[in-house]
């Protein structure tokens, strides 16, 4: 117990400032309400997992975004943003429209990595769609194979507003 | 294998079996496929422990061979893989699943996407493709020609077996769950809190990705490859590297296998210690996870620092690996292993010693010797059971020999047993990373084996290939046929939590239904490698 206490104060704060440094590139489009705090679901549409194992990674203690005000939730009826990485596959979209309906309004959707964008290295297989796109509306795109923690953070504050 | 090879031998049928390679490690041997299931009783009675590596089906018909099945068997302690090849099949095949439980889900596969028949098969239900696609679509058959398919596919329920009494609920989750997780669904028959029965419904990710592999180049392939699974990337590539270069006849430098090791090695650590983290997650044991996650994320840094990805992806190629780390930056990898080396032992006691994790992971979904035996489950769910099958062990390749690799085993077969596994892994991991790296401090830097050179290589073709890695999640299987062009032809990618995935809903009755994020995670299966 003590040397895990001492432990703690020997390593300090982990969490990254990262965000402070950050200067938005464009106005964001987010009502006012919405940009101190944003609820996120996860919708893995067929991806090869990496995207989402970096989306986990931003509960790290040293992105931590909920310090930014960004929560993961469990339930698409809490969420304002839905997270979707894959190229679409075809056995899971009925589940996607779905979760995508059951979101309340006002809702956006974030496509996330290279194969949500555009299908990526798995364009042409039989079972995608090639990309988020064909199924719902994307808002914002970010891309990478996949896209690191820091560019996922980036491209949040940025869709936030935040400085 | 001599015994083998005079059974074989002297095995009458007609027409006759041919052994058309027959060495030190590796033999290829044609079999009649009606005699498949009697050559494979033989050997499972000899040999208990026998593994199965990978069981492919190929749609040879344009070469005049019918459809063929390459069923890849592996001796442990004789380091000896045997290919059974049963051609000419037209439209069914005698099933193996009834003599063997491992073939199952591969055998229901064939029957989806090749639209062949495995006669007598004990669970003959649809696997890969739900319900829902049109009539007469088998898209690994050659004469299917990627269409429209997909727009025609249909809202159709999911089939699940009844179960009715008194106070008997079905619990359905999935396929979206709650986190950050992949999709799938479960459905829990439960009886108060306790589990009776647990059905399993994946392939929600399935994309077609061996066919869409096939007629790209050995490079597009290698891109598609390291995308099957987004964390066993290197042992998928180098699975895949290892049978390209059996086709080509290709000897790799010591400097590549070192490297190649290297990044085998890091991918583990980055994997078992996140998935330790993950396994308190999966009780709700906030300190454990971010402990894990924090040393995760710091594995994963260094392998962007050092190698200029997180996963680790394009670090291995075709004949080499991308670019050889100088003896300097070896020594800085070496130091900031050390570190995080000393951070996990700091750590994982408080784990160890935790009364309430203990309380809730020793115990907690069994997986019994028999099952795992039968299921031909490999990885630390195997060896938290109490086989000792570790590849590195096993088989003889990269710097593994040299390692002097001890499988770790544990024998209860619980949750904690597969934590405790993990943890020696890791442990035993950054020891090698230890001694690999020192090597690579002293080298001076070699020359790299350009692409160049590789691609000019000549490649067999029309012939079978595998290469084989120990993924942090099992043995990982690449099969490979090459036609006239070096095009891929067919690809099979029998990754380990394809070989899990089975064994999973076996552990869960008799728990609670609470338990079971803490069983899944204990197995830690990808669903990607799986679903392809």
């Amino acid at each position: 117990m003590w040397s895990l206490l001492l432990r703690k104060l020997k390593m300090g704060r982990l969490t990254e400032k990262n965000g402070n440094s950050l200067t938005p590139h464009m106005a964001s489009n987010l009502p006012l309400k919405f940009r101190k705090s944003l609820q996120i679901r996860h919708l893995d549409c067929g991806s090869c997992n990496g995207c989402d194992w970096e989306m986990a990674a931003l509960g790290n203690s040293l992105y931590d975004h909920q310090h930014f005000g960004i929560d993961f939730v469990a339930s698409p009826r809490h969420a304002d943003l839905l997270m979707c990485t894959g190229p679409g596959s075809t056995q899971l979209l009925n589940a996607a429209r779905e979760t995508y309906e059951a979101m309340a309004k006002p809702k956006w959707v974030m496509a996330v990595g290279d194969c949500a964008i555009n299908g990526g290295v798995f364009k042409g297989a039989y079972a995608t769609e090639g990309g988020i796109d064909g199924i719902l509306q994307v808002d914002i795109k970010v891309p990478g194979c996949p896209p690191k923690p820091d560019d996922l953070i980036k491209a949040l504050l940025e869709f936030m507003g935040k400085r | 294998m001599l015994g083998l090879q005079e059974y074989l031998q002297s095995y009458r049928s007609d027409p006759a079996i041919k052994i058309v390679e027959w060495e030190k490690q590796e033999g290829l041997v044609e079999v009649p496929s009606r005699d498949l299931p009697e050559v494979l009783t033989y050997c499972l009675a000899m040999w208990p422990r026998l593994m199965w590596l990978t069981h492919v089906v190929n749609d040879e018909r344009q070469l005049g061979n019918g459809f063929c099945i390459y069923l890849v068997l592996h001796f442990p302690g004789k380091d000896f893989s045997l290919t059974l090849v049963a051609k000419g099949i037209e439209s069914n095949f005698p099933t193996l699943a009834s003599i063997y439980p491992a073939l199952n889900w591969s055998e229901r596969e064939v029957q989806d996407l090749f639209g062949l028949q495995a006669v007598g098969h004990p669970d003959p239900r649809s696997l890969v493709l739900h319900p829902g696609w049109p009539k007469g679509f088998h898209p690994l058959r050659k004469d299917y020609k990627a269409g429209k398919e997909s727009k025609e596919f249909k809202r159709a329920p999911l089939v699940f077996p009844e179960m009715l009494g008194d106070g008997i609920f079905q619990v359905p989750v999935g396929p979206i769950h709650a986190g950050i997780i992949e999709p799938g669904h479960f459905r829990f028959y439960t009886i108060g809190e306790a589990v009776l029965h647990l059905e399993a419904q994946l392939f929600f990710t399935h994309k077609g990705i061996e066919k869409l592999i096939e007629g790209k180049s050995i490079q597009e392939g290698l891109r598609i490859i390291e995308r099957v699974c987004g964390v066993c990337t290197v042992s998928h590539a180098l699975a895949y590297c290892e049978a390209v270069e059996k086709l080509a006849n290709l000897e790799v430098s010591r400097s590549v296998l070192l490297w190649r090791t290297i990044l085998a090695e890091l991918e583990r650590v980055y994997n078992h210690v996140g998935d330790i983290g993950n396994m308190c997650a999966g009780v709700g044991f906030a300190l454990g996870n971010a402990n894990g996650s924090q040393c995760k994320e710091r594995l994963q840094r260094l392998n962007l620092e050092f190698f200029g990805h997180r996963f680790l992806r394009g670090a291995v190629v075709p004949g080499g690996i991308k670019s050889i780390p100088s003896p300097k930056a070896s020594e800085a990898i070496l130091n900031r292993l050390l570190e995080l080396s000393h951070d996990f032992e700091e750590w994982i006691p408080m784990l160890l010693t935790h009364d309430g994790y203990r309380q809730r992971a020793v115990t907690t979904g069994v997986l019994k010797l028999e099952d795992a035996l039968n299921f031909g489950v490999t990885g630390p769910a195997a060896r938290a059971s109490g086989i000792p099958n570790d590849w590195r062990e096993l088989h003889a390749h990269l710097c593994y020999p040299e390692l002097k690799v001890k499988s770790m085993t544990e024998q209860e077969g619980d949750c904690w047993s597969r934590l405790t596994v993990r943890v020696k892994e890791t442990r035993e991991s950054f020891r090698f990373l230890h001694t690999l790296l020192s090597e690579g401090m002293k080298k001076p830097e070699p020359e790299i084996e350009r692409l160049k050179l590789f691609s000019d290589h000549k490649f067999h073709a029309w012939q079978p290939a595998w290469g084989c890695v120990e993924s942090p999640r099992g043995t990982d299987v690449v099969w490979l046929m090459l036609d006239e062009e070096a095009k891929i032809y067919r690809c099979r990618v029998r990754s380990a939590s394809y070989a899990n995935w089975p064994v999973v809903p076996l552990t869960v009755p008799g728990n609670i239904v609470p338990d079971f994020p803490l069983i899944n995670k204990s197995f830690e299966l990808c669903y990607s490698c799986c679903d392809r």
